[in-house]
This record gives C-alpha cells, structure tokens and sequence, in this order.
C-alpha cells in the first residue's frame, strides 16, 4: 500500500488532533480527523483505516476521571469495531488522553480481558505538569518503536492524571514478562528516577505499554510534539536534527501498514 | 428526591488532592491536622433504584483499579464517625461543569436521571477545635460566595426545589424622577450611571412620552458601560488648561493613523486587532482583564477570563483559531501576614493560587498553549488584583471582514443560560469594597471550557462553508450588548423566551443581560440555516434561533408576545452624554538614597532574584500546557536545564512553515509611581527589545495597550492616564509600531473602612511581531564557554523605581527614560546581527539591570562568567558600581558572541554604544569586577539560581 489511512478520533476536549495528523501526514500516510458522532452512525466507516488514534486532549472535560467517559463510550459502542480492527493486524494509538480512554476502556494491556486492569491516576505531585522527560524504549514488542532501534528518546509530557498503576502485582508482572512494556521514565543518564524524571510517580517509572500484539501503544508523553527539530526545548544549544525523536513512532507504523496492507 | 454515591481512593493508596489539602491547611497555619482524605459525592436526582445506581458507581464513577465507593444514605453517615468531616458543593445555579459530562455520559450507558451536582467531602483527622474546623471550610476549603458548606452533624440537603417565573411587564418610573431620585434609580439597580446619563435617558424618555421598561433601562446601562464604551478615554479632558477631545483619538489610535503600515488589516473596531501573516493567513491579538471577577472568585474569575478572550478571537472577523494565550497578573505580596489583610478580601496567595488554577484550567482543555505572561506583585493589588488575558488567533486572509443583513437570522450557539454573571459589565465599571462580594456575588461565574472547545471545533467549520454572515461573543451585557452591538445599523427583534435556559425561572430580563459565559451570536441568512443547525447538531453543540435582524433601526424585545421593550439604535449607541472631566498631574518627590557603595554585592544580587517579582514562575508556567498544537519555538523555559526564563515566546502557528510570530509584553508599574509618562515609555520598550533579544526585528509589530488605573473622576489620577497614553503616541511613532486594539480598566480601587487602596497605574503592553525564519530564534541561556559577553546600550544614572532601591526600602526619582531614536538604531543592529546568526543568546536588560540579565544567563546556561564594569558604555561618567549593576536604564541587551565572530558583530554594532564586558567560563562562578577591578560580585551560579527559585518552589 502507498498511502496508509489513518484515522483520528475526535470529540468535545480532544484538542491534539492537528499535531497528530501532521506527524502522521510527515510520515506518508493519508489522515482523516473524524468526530466520534460520524462514526458512531457509520461503524463500518473504520474498516478503510489501517491505523486508528486516540489523540490528547481532555475529552469531555476529564470529568469524572481522566479519559473515562470516551472509554465507556468505546467500550459500549465500539469495542466490537476494534475488536476486528486488531485481529486484522491493524495498528491502534493512544496517546496522553488516548491512552487513559484505551486503559480504561480494557484494551490496554490486553483487550481480552474481562475487566480493566491498569489505570492512569493523578500525579503525585496532584498537579498538571508540562515538561520533557527521557524514555527508555524497554522492548522490540511493539510495532511503533523497537529497543533495537533507539534506547533513549526525549519528549514532552503534559498532563495531571498520567500516573501509571495496575490491578495488582500479577498484572504488572505479566505485563513486564511479556515485554508490554515499552517506554519508561529515566533521567539523563538512561536510569530509572523518581520526581521530577518520573513525573506522576508510575510504578516502575512506566510511561507507555503496548498489547501482547505489539499493535496496540498507550503513552503518556506526546510523540507528535516532537516532529520539528525547533520543538526540541534546547536546539537552540544543540543544533537542529533532521527529525524529532517522536517522529520514529509514526513513521514505523506508517512503514508498517505499508509492508502489511 | 435524591441519592448520594460517594466515591474515594482505597486506604492502601496516596490521596493526592487529599494530601494537597492537608499541606495547605498546615500553611495556612493549623498544624494539627494529620490527614485529609476527600470523598468525591456525586448527587443523583430522580427515581433511581439502587441496582441502577450500582451500575452508574461501577460502569462510570469508579475507577476500580484505585477506588472504591458507597451508596450513602444519612444512615452511613456513622462511617465518617472520628472524622472532622466537611462538604462542600456548588450554590445552585453555579456552574458544574461535571454535571453536562455525567447525563452525557449515562445516556451512553442508557440511564437515565433528572440531574446531577456534585460535592467534595472532606475527612480531616487531628485535634482541632470546631471554630478551626470553620475557619478552613470557609477559609481554605471553599468560596461561600458560590458554594455551600456543610460541617457535620449538620445534614446536607440539596433538595432546592426550582423556582418558577411568572411573566410581569416591569416598568421604572422615571419620567418625574428628580435628580436625587434618578441617581437612586441607578444605584439601586446596580445601573452605573452617573447624573448626566440618567438625564439623558429621562429626556429621551420624555420624548417619546412613557417610562422606560426595566429591560430598556438595563440595556441602556449595558451598553453605555465603562467597559463597553470606554467614556473615559472617548470623553473630554482638560488637562494642564489644554482641552483634549477623545484621548484615544488623539494619542493612541492617532499613531496608528499616522504610520499608516499597510500590514495593519482591522484595528480598533473589531473584537481583536488583525495584521498581515502569510499569503493566506492573518494574525488577530486581543488582550482583555477579568479583575474585579478574580478579587472576588479567583479560580472562576480567571477561568472565565481566559474563556472570554478566546471568544474574542472566535468572534473576530467570521472567526479565528486561538493559537496562542499570554496572561499577566498583578497580585498583593504572597506573604502578606494574615493580620494585614483588610476585611472581605481573600489573602493574595491565595487569590494567586485560584487564578493561576482559574487559567489553567480553561487555557489547558481548550488546547491552547499558555506560552507567554508575567506577574507583577505590590501591596496595593491587595483589594484589587489584576488579571490581563490575552488571546492570539489565525484566521483566513478572506474571513476577516463581516456583515449581518437584514432578515438575517439570530442564533445563539454553545452554552445554555442562567443566572450567573448578571450585571458583570456595569459591576466591573465600578470601585470594590467591602460588600462587593456579597453585592456582586452573581457578577462571579465559572466557566465550562469544553462547552467552548466544542463550540470552537464547529464554529470553524461552519466559518469555513460560508454558513454565518456575522458572528459576535457573549462577553460582558450578554444577548443585550451582542446583538445590540450586531444590529447596530439594522435593527433587530427577539423572542426572549426562545434563548435555552440552565434552568427555569429567570426573567425576560435576566435572559437578556445574563453573561453566562460560552455563547456566541452568529447571525445566519435563511437559506443558510438548515446547514448550520444539522451542523451544530452532529457535534452535540446547541444553536437556536432567537430572532433576526431587521432594517428599521429599532431594537424589539418580545417574551411570549408581549412586546417587553422597544429603543432605537441611534440613542442606544449615540445618546450617550460625553463626559468631561478635569485631569491634573504634579510630579511626587521621593526620598533619594544614599546608599553605600559596598565591596560586595552578592547579597544584594541574591536579595533582588529572590525577590517576587524577578524570582522564577517556574511553578506557574509547568502547570499551562505551553506545548499543545506543537508550535512551540522558544518556550517560556530555557536552558541547560530548560527552567531559564526566556524573553519572549516564539511559535509557529502552521507547522513546518518555518514562519512564526513573537509575543511579548512590558510592564512596569512602580515607575509609574515616579512618572507616568517614562513607565509607559518604558513598557513599550520592555516589550520591544523581548521580541528583538530574541532574534525578531521592529520590520512589522503591532502593539496592544491595556490601562488599568485607580478612580480616573479624581484629576490625579486622569493625569496620570493622559501623560501614559501621551507616552504610547510618542514612543509607537518613534518605534514604528502601531497599536491594533487595546482596552482600559478603570476604577480599580479597594474601599475598606479606614482607605481607599488605589493601585498603582499599571500599563501593559503586549506586542506580536513577525518572524519570517524561526530558526533564527536565539534564547537567553549562554551556551559556550570562551564566548564574548557585550553589553549593548547606555547605561545612566535610573535607579528610580529599581528593584535595587526597593530591596533597600526606596524608590528614588531617576526613573528609566526611552531614547527611542537610538533605541531604533540598537534594535536594528541587533535584528542584523541575529539574522546573520552572530548572537549565541541575548538578554534584555530590565528589573535589576545589568547583573541580573548577566546572572539569569549564566545559570541557565550552566557556566560562569566573568565580566568588568569599566566596559559598560555610559552616558556621561559614572564612578558607582551599584549605579553600573542595577540601573535599569532602557533598551539594553547581554549578548553572547562567539570570539570567531567578534570583528563581525562589533562591525554591526560599531555605531551604537556597547561594551566588551568579559566572557563566559567554564567554571560555575559568576564574578563581576568593578571599576577598580576588584570583584564586586564573586558567587557560584547554582546559590544565585537557587536564590532565584527558592521563593515560589510551591
């Protein structure tokens, strides 16, 4: 396939979605931002998509919890749509809030699971935060980005409810067995820190996992601000890259659906 | 008829907004409280069984992974046994915006209730006493002005019942008012006008030989608001014997006229002043303040401030996209002790904390990057603080111009209306005292920012297929100044009872004047309306007909039939008396120091970065999404460690243009104590050299001016007003750059028993510049060890209004001047030198002058410097090191250089005044020698960087 279709999600509070179809139309790949509303009314509308997201944004306010009200209304009108979507082999993104609707909505880390198993709660610090964190890419599981590719990237995050935490020690130990998961918080040395490296406080410094398919990514930190080299807080010390370091994440999912569809 | 489901983290885990609470209980001086936990109470109206509400608990409040939750009766209320308990909830009537999210979200999971509100209940463990117990509730917990409070034992009951509304044509006898009676009319009705106006009403009312109705009255008020009209500024003043007739005229929109730049597209008549972009696109800046709403609710104040300002931008032209929010504050000192605060005001730390939460709130869900502002902090923002909000739009080169026809169609879109926000415009025209908080209680609103996020997202659709002829916001005067204003030269008729309520029992008046925030005035040709209903529609945002425009020139108010008010246009917007007034200004003598001047002046330096005003915001600018819509350039933070405090910001609104603009501001009230007309000069440059320390050019920058004065009837304080904007003129015309919009707040006293609080007259200025290569963008941390450190600019003898004589108790005379005529030839120099890429950073100079600039740059680049006075370029000679280090004369930079390009750069800058200062080392020492070198400053960079971030690490 030359031009992969992507689609994005949006509804009252999403408010990433420009960036996010500009990261994925840098990449190669044909967008369509679509309002949940239109899909809702044309399920099927989805199966011309290879790559569906769930971009940031405070959909519905964050009310009640961050990002549940979009997970309930995937969870009780679309989980079947995606369902399918996966077992094509096709790829799913969530990122900062979409990653919370992901979570709570039970598709993350592994939608054949009855009940939700991890969830993303407030910071410790109980404040919204903006700043750059370092990541550790911790496994090749997962389509977007692989181990093997690069160890430490540099992005932003920018949220108040991005602590991650599961179920229960089974849950994390699964997850971390299986290699879901794929980005941690580290500091400027590649180890694992606590605050401010670890903005929320995640357990085991976790800032993005992925389904046991690899098809599937949930991350707090915002790849799609990091696609110009001026988005990068200092080039004005260290020069101008060709790419920002979030870029990678598109681009391998857009190569995929290349070589895949 | 309701249910309580309460809902609240396990015991195993951390309460974060629980341990929030506690922290600031303990600061705000009750230490005994040992734990606070908060139980989230979501209340359930209607008929609602109890597996329903299970369902509802389980499919939605919950998060199960960390939360549990009870369906509490009174009953259970013995579980909260050993607890000091508290809950809190919203008045009714205020907005909540959960309760929209909450019915959305149970018609998903098909539900459904008659209503929700919400409350907070908070468990506070530790020996306290019942009157502490009270004082936080009301102190710390909760703003009585829009929630209640509940101390158990006390029962919570939420059963408000509605109150129905019984149509009654009113009318206000004015017609045989005298002139005590007429002004008693005015102050009764919360009206805000004065004598003459009231007089001119009674007269047009005579005419037509009936007594106004009280709709006619309100809109009248409305429109002739101070804040809708700006009397001051448009009336007659004389001033030193000379008569100036309409100062805005003749100062500031008169320099604007005379440089006459063909990129100026809209000024001064639109909601936002509009200037040229890219072959496509325009940029519009609109900078409002919310002050009066944030002395009395902070959070909501802001919140709806920010809301405003953006629906300014929507509603400029047919509509522009927010791109970018600037936010100023001027608060009381945070550490204000509790005893020296006067009566009915909230502490300033407080009321800091609420806006910056009021602006983060709104800024963040809207997807708007917070990525420029300032706080200024003086006692006398104690009563009154100060809260500026700007917004910047991108809007279509061929959408900036509009046009509502007659039979054209009324449509209010977005938010729905209610009580909230009635009398705002005339409220925020008048002084506050004491009472005002009980008075104006209903001026005070929170917004719901994602009712406006999704108004936005469809708006710019419709904008986009041609759906609306005209569009205008609901700010300040409601429906009553949106479609007074919109059908200025048609005329217009509405059906009141139309406009889609919150709830039931508001009046055909209150429906008309309310500001409930969120909405928006479009006005749409029949044709068109189909389309732009189903398109409004799709996406869950209401939009209703509410009327149309006509072309008599009259304003029709009907509810249910009944005609409830007809007034003509022309003495709507011309009947307004000018108002004259008498300005005088002597200039006040301070006290003149004599200080020392002492071998070392590291405290001193220390003292001055830890001082309120320079120290670091860090802990506010971390909290504003600064980064959405990835236009980010130069961010508010820079550096080694990215918590520098950059200049000016730096975007680009269509990513990968490489096209950008610049945003800045200037400000600086304590000058204008000393002289009014140098603090607005020096405002101006402030705000200038931001945008050229960071690589911009004085080739195209609009500036916009906001005022916001103390009582302007009393002469001294019209004066002063009349020297700044005499400044504005002059110094726009010496820099080529016009203003485009601006706005003045006046009135801004605090009145308690014993004073009046006047604040100091503050202007800001906020300019927006064109950068055609953002990656010609240089920041202010230094970068490489052996650069060159320059010092561009004449230093003089202005200690007047410094931060170095304020950490010592004075304020001096020699206030800072503008020389803009070399000012022009310094920022031009620099403009060539970053645009050959010469610069390696660049600060500008301002409070505390030339050590501090060279400080911030050296520990936000994480080296040292070393530098040497007697190559700083002075006008005339000065043998003082404290006058060398911490003058904060005008237009001067620190500038970084490469050594390889030091005959180049000095080529550049060979004809303005510049010192070769030293250079940047390896070594973390920041060392300053003095005139006989000897060092005057010798500190290690990381104690002056934790001077300068010690004070607000909140």
């Amino acid at each position: 396939m030359l031009k992969p279709k992507v689609v994005i999600f949006r509804t009252a509070g999403t408010n990433c979605d420009c960036e996010t179809q500009y990261a994925f139309e840098r990449a190669g790949a044909k967008v369509d931002v679509m309002h949940i509303n239109t899909l809702l009314a044309n399920k099927n509308s989805l199966r011309d998509y290879q790559i569906l997201t769930l971009p940031g944004g405070f959909t519905y306010g964050d009310d009640v919890s961050a990002g549940k009200i979009l997970a309930n209304q995937i969870k009780y009108h679309l989980a079947e749509e995606i369902t399918t979507f996966i077992n094509k082999k096709k790829l799913v993104l969530g990122i900062c809030n979409g990653f919370q609707a992901l979570a709570k909505a039970g598709f993350l880390p592994d939608f054949n699971m009855p009940d939700q198993e991890v969830t993303l709660t407030f910071n410790d610090s109980n404040k919204f935060e903006d700043q750059w964190v370092y990541l550790k890419v911790c496994s090749d599981k997962s389509v977007f980005i692989k181990n093997s590719d690069v160890s430490v990237i540099y992005l932003p995050i920018a949220h108040g409810e991005g602590k991650f935490i599961t179920k229960d020690e089974a849950v994390l130990n699964r997850i971390t067995m299986n290699r879901q998961v794929i980005l941690r918080y580290v500091n400027e040395r590649g180890e694992e820190a606590g605050y401010p490296w670890n903005p929320g406080g995640s357990v085991q410094c976790i800032a993005g996992i992925s389904d046991p398919t690899g098809q599937v990514l949930g991350m707090m930190p915002h790849p799609e601000r990091h696609i110009e080299p001026t988005q990068h807080p200092s080039w004005t010390r260290s020069g101008l890259k060709e790419w920002g370091d979030g870029f990678l994440i598109f681009k391998n999912a857009v190569q995929y659906a290349k070589a895949n569809f | 008829m309701y249910k309580r489901i309460e809902v609240f983290y396990k015991d195993e885990l951390p309460d974060p907004l629980g341990n929030a609470v506690r922290s600031e209980i303990a600061a705000f001086g009750f230490p005994g409280v040992t734990s606070v936990r908060v139980r989230q109470v979501y209340i359930i109206f209607g008929n609602v069984g109890e597996n329903d509400l299970d369902t509802i608990a389980k499919k939605l409040l919950v998060d199960t992974i960390t939360q549990h939750y009870q369906i509490s009766d009174f009953e259970l209320r013995i579980l909260d046994f050993g607890h000091h308990v508290v809950e809190i909830s919203r008045k009714p009537g205020v907005m909540d915006p959960v309760e929209q999210s909450v019915l959305k979200a149970l018609r998903d999971i098909g539900i459904s209730i008659d209503g929700v509100k919400t409350a907070k209940k908070y468990l506070i463990d530790g020996n306290m006493s019942k009157e502490a117990i009270g004082s936080i509730a009301t102190r710390i917990l909760a703003n009585t002005k829009i929630e209640e409070v509940f101390i158990y034992p006390e029962t919570p009951n939420y059963d408000h019942g509605t109150i129905r509304y019984s149509f009654k044509k009113e009318t206000v006898p004015l017609l045989h008012a005298d002139n005590k009676q007429l002004e008693e009319i005015s102050a009764r009705g919360q009206l805000s006008l004065n004598l003459s106006e009231m007089r001119a009403i009674q007269n047009y009312y005579k005419l037509i030989k009936r007594d106004p109705t009280d709709v006619e009255l309100e809109t009248i008020a409305q429109t002739w608001s101070e804040h809708c009209v700006h009397k001051t500024f448009k009336g007659i003043i004389e001033f030193n014997g000379e008569k100036i007739d309409n100062l805005l005229q003749n100062t500031i929109m008169k320099a604007t006229k005379e440089l006459k730049k063909p990129w100026c597209v809209s000024v001064f008549k639109d909601n936002a002043g509009i200037v040229r972009y890219d072959d496509q696109y325009n940029i519009c800046f609109k900078v409002e303040t919310h002050n009066h709403p944030s002395a009395i609710e902070p959070y909501g104040g802001a919140n709806t401030g920010v809301g405003g300002v953006i629906r300014d931008i929507m509603g400029t032209g047919l509509g522009g996209k927010p791109i970018l929010n600037t936010d100023v504050f001027c608060f009381g000192i945070p550490d204000t002790p509790q005893d020296k605060i006067p009566k009915g005001v909230w502490h300033p730390k407080r009321i800091f904390k609420g806006v910056v939460a009021g602006v983060r709130d709104y800024g963040n869900r809207m997807g708007i990057p917070t990525a420029n502002g300032a706080i200024f902090f003086d006692d006398r923002y104690i009563g009154n603080p100060l809260v500026f909000c700007g917004t910047v739009g991108l809007i279509p080169k061929n959408k900036c111009q509009k046009e509502a026809r007659p039979g054209d169609l009324i449509v209010v879109a977005g938010g729905r209306t209610g009580r909230d926000g009635i009398h705002g415009a005339t409220f925020s025209s008048a002084e506050l005292h004491e009472q005002s908080e009980q008075i104006s209680g209903g001026a005070v609103q929170i917004g719901n920012a994602i009712t406006e996020k999704a108004l936005l997202d469809v708006l710019l659709q419709a904008r986009d297929r041609g759906l609306y002829n005209c569009i205008t916001d609901c700010g300040a005067g409601g429906l009553s100044s949106a479609v007074g204003e919109m059908g200025q030269d048609l005329g217009a008729l509405v059906n009141l009872e139309r406009v889609p309520l919150k709830y039931e029992g508001l009046s055909y008046t209150e429906i008309w004047i309310s500001e409930a925030q969120e909405r928006m005035v479009l006005a749409v040709p029949p044709e068109k309306e189909k389309d732009l209903l189903e398109l409004f529609k799709s996406e869950n945002v209401e939009a209703t007909i509410i009327g149309r425009f006509t072309q008599d020139k009259v304003l029709r108010l009907f509810y249910n039939a009944h005609l409830v008010g007809e007034i003509e246009m022309d003495f709507l917007h011309k009947g307004i008396p000018r108002l004259e007034r008498k300005a005088t200004w002597h200039r006040p003598t301070f006290e003149e120091p004599s200080l020392p001047d002492k071998e070392d002046f590291g405290a001193d330096l220390k003292k001055i970065l830890s001082s309120w005003n320079i120290c670091s915001k860090e802990w506010v600018i971390r909290q504003y999404d600064h980064e959405v819509q990835g236009s980010s350039v130069l961010k508010p933070l820079q550096g080694l460690c990215n918590d520098g405090p950059g200049d000016a910001c730096v975007i680009t609104p269509r990513l990968g243009s490489g096209k950008g603009i610049i945003v800045s501001n200037g400000m600086n009230p304590r000058y204008g104590d000393i002289d009014p007309y140098h603090m607005a000069s020096s405002a101006i440059d402030e705000a200038l050299r931001q945008i050229i320390a960071v690589g911009g050019s004085l080739e195209q920058v609009a500036l916009l001016d906001n005022f916001c004065w103390g009582n302007t009837n009393k002469p001294d304080r019209l004066g002063s007003l009349v020297m700044a904007a005499q400044a504005c003129y002059d110094i726009a015309i010496a820099y080529g750059t016009p203003f485009i919009s601006g706005k003045d707040s006046l009135n801004n006293e605090f009145i308690t028993d014993k004073e009046t609080i006047v604040i100091p007259p503050t202007l800001l200025i906020s300019a927006v510049a064109i950068m055609e290569d953002v990656r010609n963008a240089v920041s202010m941390d230094i970068k490489e060890p052996g650069s060159l450190v320059y010092i561009i600019g004449l230093t003089r003898p202005e200690l007047g209004g410094s931060h170095y004589y304020y950490i010592h108790g004075y304020k001096g005379n020699n206030v800072p001047k503008v020389d803009a005529v070399l000012g022009r030839r310094i920022m031009n120099a620099l403009s060539l030198a970053a645009s050959k890429k010469l610069i390696r950073s660049c600060h500008d100079c301002s409070e505390g002058g030339l050590a501090v600039a060279a400080a911030e740059m050296a520990f936000s680049g994480g080296y040292g410097m070393a530098l040497n006075l007697s190559a700083v370029a002075t006008e005339g000679s000065i043998c003082r090191n404290d006058t060398l280090l911490f003058s904060e004369s005008n237009t001067r930079f620190v500038v970084e250089v490469r050594p390889e390009h030091q005959v180049q750069f000095e080529g550049i800058v060979k004809d303005i005044p510049y010192g070769l200062l030293g250079k940047v080392i390896r070594e973390p020492v920041f060392t300053i020698y003095g005139l006989d070198n000897k060092p005057v400053v010798n500190e290690s960079i990381y104690d002056l960087k934790e001077a300068w971030q010690a004070p607000l690490r909140w």
